[in-house]
């Protein structure tokens, strides 16, 4: 392999020896141009009010300060915000990994009567559109009177249908005779799947909390919908929620937008900074497989 | 009928013929060594399926029976009250020119967006995956960063990268001695910024499901075509475009169905402004239904655009697979 990719190099280097120059001037400025908004929000959030409103864009920060960050805290309740999503994250990627996962295997390894039409209907759910749903969901959100409540915000997104399609997947290369071993030696199905089935499929598993706990986080309509109590707000309602106030003061305001932007962004871009091997893999896996 | 069938014989005894009854015999074995599982199936399946027919099912449903009826608000503690109102709702939809202009508003973002989206993010994919080895994790991290990211944050920024009096854009343009549009004020440039910036954020899973492709690849498939003194042009139409087909058909899929849902970043940029420019019809239907409690007629909309997002996946399947032969 590292040979293989040591060849391909070689020839790249060979062949490209010329364009090499002119492909990383090409590719540098369009990073650039991908990171510029970033950029721009991670500096803004450190600048003066003067800075922000200076009539020439200015990049760096004149003068160094925390007081968009210490104005915003003022005002808003990161902290309960982050909390909130936080808790709803977790609860839907702990839903998702355990009913999905049991889903999963039934559909991979278990012969049971009328599993072909439960996996029609998973593949089905796939193409429906979130948006679908949401005015119904509201009025029995409403009756069940979950409205306000975490479980309002955690039950809609409890089980999902990409979980079951990728673990499916994933379980259908885990080798029958190993099932059939431990079903000889008396296991039952729970044990199989808890003790055997679930360890073997690692990355599956992985790729789904990425992305369960990705698309929860970031995750804006229903929240919008389900609270009006802004203690149990997540942060990108309660984010659009002062970014769309219009009594928020201008200058100032700006900037608390940026600080508090760059707050719920830079625990997404950091946990995909680490983690990023395995969202081009679960992407690469989810969209060809 | 000889002996050395093993577990098969007892089946053969019974006065089938020999190969008939084999055939059986292997056919129950091999069932039983699946073993047939279906109490254990659906207690596995259950808990998926419960949550999935409440939250899911359930409301599909009910949308379309609330779509002929006039739920309003006081219909939300009371929605068995509700008054039928047949396909009053739709004839009404078709009539109703706010309605016809967030269709159409959805439709520009499709019909623009989708291809600048496949295209920059096919030509990113080629440039990373050919061009670059040094700085290659950098250049991906780059690139796929934008479409993690919490839309929300990220439609904020681009409000002040826009801004006509101090944004960045605008400073820019007025350095150089030009003036740049009010972005999100005009009623002619509010969508293409609300394009750019979901091409911005989108191109990244269009680049990684393609560089993932690319490198299924033969490189020797490419070399060959180099000897035989194919140009890039060439090698990208003749070669990478025919082959990443598949990988451009799913591409193509999954970001229409996402551009046909566009609302939030008409939510949080424009509030669907300057004279609903940029309404679309996820945001009409959020406001019809959550603003004006009109969810009998909301619920209408959305079965519009699910009509509408389905027809065109099948479409695009039917096209571009047609294509391949």
């Amino acid at each position: 392999m590292t040979a293989d990719t040591a060849a391909k190099a070689r020839t790249r280097r060979r062949t490209g020896r010329v364009r090499t120059p002119l492909l990383y001037t090409v590719a540098s400025a369009a990073l650039l141009l991908m990171a510029a908004p970033f950029l721009w929000m991670a500096l803004s959030a450190f600048k003066t009010k003067q800075d922000l409103t200076a009539s020439q864009p200015v990049w760096i920060p004149s003068q160094w300060t925390l007081d968009n960050f210490t104005a915003l805290l003022d005002q808003l309740d990161m902290p309960r915000y982050f909390l909130n999503s936080l808790i709803v994250a977790v609860l839907v990627t702990v839903s998702n990994l355990l009913f999905c996962s049991m889903l999963g295997y039934a559909l991979a390894k278990l012969d049971f009567t009328g599993r072909s039409k439960v996996f029609a209907l998973v593949l089905a759910a796939l193409m429906v559109p979130g948006n679908l749903m949401i005015l119904p969901l509201y009025v029995l959100m409403n009756g069940l009177g979950l409205i306000d409540t975490y479980a309002g915000l955690v039950l809609p997104f409890a089980a999902g249908a990409f979980g079951v399609f990728l673990m499916r997947q994933f379980m259908l290369s885990v080798p029958d005779e190993l099932l059939e071993a431990a079903r000889l030696d008396g296991a039952g199905e729970w044990y199989i799947f808890w003790r055997i089935v679930i360890p073997l499929v690692g990355p599956a598993l992985a790729t789904l909390t990425i992305f369960t706990f990705l698309g929860s986080w970031n995750n804006f309509i229903w929240p919008l919908i389900a609270t009006n109590d802004p203690d149990k707000y997540t942060l990108p309602v309660a984010l659009a929620t002062f970014a769309n106030d219009p009594n928020r003061t201008v200058g100032g305001g700006n900037g608390m937008l940026m600080a508090g932007s760059l707050l719920v962004v830079l625990p997404v871009l950091a946990v995909f900074a680490v983690l990023q091997r395995h969202f081009t893999q679960g992407i690469a896996t989810a969209g060809l497989k | 009928m000889s002996l050395t069938t093993g577990p098969a014989a007892p089946q053969a005894a019974v006065g089938k013929s020999p190969d008939g009854g084999r055939e059986a015999g292997r056919t129950r074995r091999d069932r039983r060594s699946l073993g047939k599982h279906n109490l254990t199936g659906w207690l596995f399946s259950t808990p998926f399926l419960v949550l999935f027919g409440v939250f899911m099912l359930f409301p599909i449903v009910a949308t379309l029976l609330m779509s002929f009826t006039d739920f309003g608000a006081r219909d939300v503690t009371r929605p068995l009250e509700a008054e039928f109102v047949g396909l009053d709702n739709y004839t009404q939809l078709f009539q109703d020119d706010k309605f016809l202009k967030a269709l159409f508003n959805t439709g520009y973002f499709v019909v623009v967006g989708v291809p600048a989206t496949i295209v920059l993010g096919l030509l990113a994919a080629i440039l990373l995956n050919n061009g670059i080895d040094r700085a290659r994790t950098l250049f991906r991290v780059g690139f796929y960063a934008p479409v993690v990211t919490t839309i929300v944050a990220v439609a904020v920024v681009w409000r002040f990268v826009l801004d006509p009096s101090d944004g960045l854009i605008a400073s820019l343009a007025s350095e150089v001695g030009l003036s740049a549009p009010d972005f999100l004020g005009s009623e002619t440039w509010a969508m293409p910024s609300l394009i750019a910036m979901a091409v911005w954020r989108n191109l990244g899973t269009v680049m990684v499901l393609c560089i993932a492709g690319l490198q299924a690849i033969p490189s020797e498939v490419r070399e060959a075509a180099r000897l035989d003194g194919a140009g890039a042009w060439q090698e990208l139409r003749g070669i990478t475009v025919p082959l990443l087909r598949p990988t451009l058909l799913y591409a193509t899929v999954i970001t229409t169905i996402g551009y046909l849902n566009v609302f939030e970043e008409p939510f949080v940029m424009t509030q669907g402004g300057p004279s609903d420019s940029t309404l679309t019809v996820s945001l009409d239907m959020y406001r019809e239904g959550f603003n004006f409690f009109h969810m009998g007629y909301a619920s209408a909309m959305a079965y519009v655009l699910f009509v509408v997002i389905m027809g065109i996946t099948v479409l695009q399947l039917r096209l571009l697979k047609d294509n391949t032969r």
